[in-house]
């Protein structure tokens, strides 16, 4: 059979969803960020809730993320993405509301407003990218970087006596009662993708049904930042960031 | 024989070239190109193999630029 006579469009089987659009993404190669945006758009486009989705965006290589999915973005100043959902989920009680951070913006310079907005148990959910280092501004030591590990700040790998233990902040947000869903998921095989997908569409479910805060961690990598080939900060993610971050749900309410 | 055939197509722009298509192929189809490059000299991916694929949507599924669309179909 023919290549021609396959590619037809009622063969179609898989295909770039709609509300990811066209422009070109300024992540590195092989980075999960572009992963989760497709994950994001994907779940966004079957739920058909485009037309009533904001999405809050942080600081971070993820600051542009308004520029690739096609639905009404804010940019909130670093870390205060909770904060600004919760002022949007309450005035637009209908919408659904989510917030995309990385491990500097949620962990860092933003645990007091992701901890309050968790406990509070606002109807948002948080999709949170750890990926252990500081990724835009040159890979520095971030609070969710594990012991041992070789970034710009920590050149000889991250000490206890010095820069203390990573943060699980998973675990912290799990134990709130305001959480209803908190999990952990990667995104480094077709399977992985699989169920991060369900992850974060269960997650958006629980966000319009206003059942309380849903955390989506992804554990993820940064090939820059680690100074790795894509194939390999996978292989490298799942012998060490595993150990530290296990996959699966914290907390399913 | 095999009773599915597939095949894939790749926004060559988009594509980075980051392999992970490649080792997510199931059956070996795709490659990046040994020489040749994009507009932003990245070498993309294509269909080295075009008779082995089966269209399991793995390569799409892990494309982190969603540069991949998939084609099935099922012979009798």
């Amino acid at each position: 059979m023919d290549i021609n006579d396959i590619i037809k469009p009622e063969n179609q089987v898989y295909k770039k969803p709609a509300l990811l659009n066209d422009n070109y993404m300024h992540y590195c190669p092989g980075c999960s960020h572009g992963v989760v945006h497709k994950l994001v758009a994907e779940i966004i486009e079957e739920m058909g809730v485009g037309e009533k989705t904001v999405g809050v965006a942080p600081v971070g290589c993820s600051v542009f993320a308004y520029n690739y999915i096609d639905v009404d973005w804010i940019e909130a100043a670093h870390g205060r993405a909770p904060a600004i959902a919760t002022a949007v989920s309450r005035l637009y009680p209908k919408n659904l509301v989510f917030t995309y951070q990385g491990d500097g913006d949620l962990a860092a310079i933003g645990t007091a407003e992701t901890i309050h907005a968790a406990n509070r148990g606002e109807n948002i959910t948080i999709i949170f990218i750890n990926n252990a280092i500081y990724g835009m501004t040159g890979g520095q030591m971030a609070p969710t970087t594990l012991l041992g590990m070789k970034t710009a700040t920590t050149p000889y790998g991250r000490r206890v006596d010095l820069n203390g233990y990573p943060l699980k902040i998973g675990d912290i947000l799990a134990q709130l009662d305001g959480t209803c869903y908190v999990t952990r998921q990667s995104v480094h095989t077709p399977a992985a993708v699989r169920k991060a997908k369900a992850a974060i569409k269960k997650a958006f479910q629980n966000s319009l049904d206003r059942k309380g805060t849903s955390v989506v961690e992804i554990v993820s990598t940064c090939n820059s930042g680690w100074k790795l080939t894509p194939e390999q900060s996978n292989k490298w993610m799942v012998e060490h960031m595993f150990e530290k971050y296990p996959m699966g749900d914290l907390k399913n309410l | 024989m095999a009773k599915i055939r597939g095949a894939v197509t790749v926004n060559e722009e988009r594509c980075k070239g980051c392999n992970l298509c490649v080792v997510a192929c199931p059956t070996q189809t795709l490659s990046l190109q040994p020489k040749e490059v994009n507009d932003r000299g990245y070498h993309f991916a294509y269909m080295s193999n075009p008779e082995a694929c089966i269209g399991c949507a793995s390569c799409a599924l892990v494309c982190p630029d969603a540069c991949i669309e998939v084609y099935k179909v099922k012979l009798d």
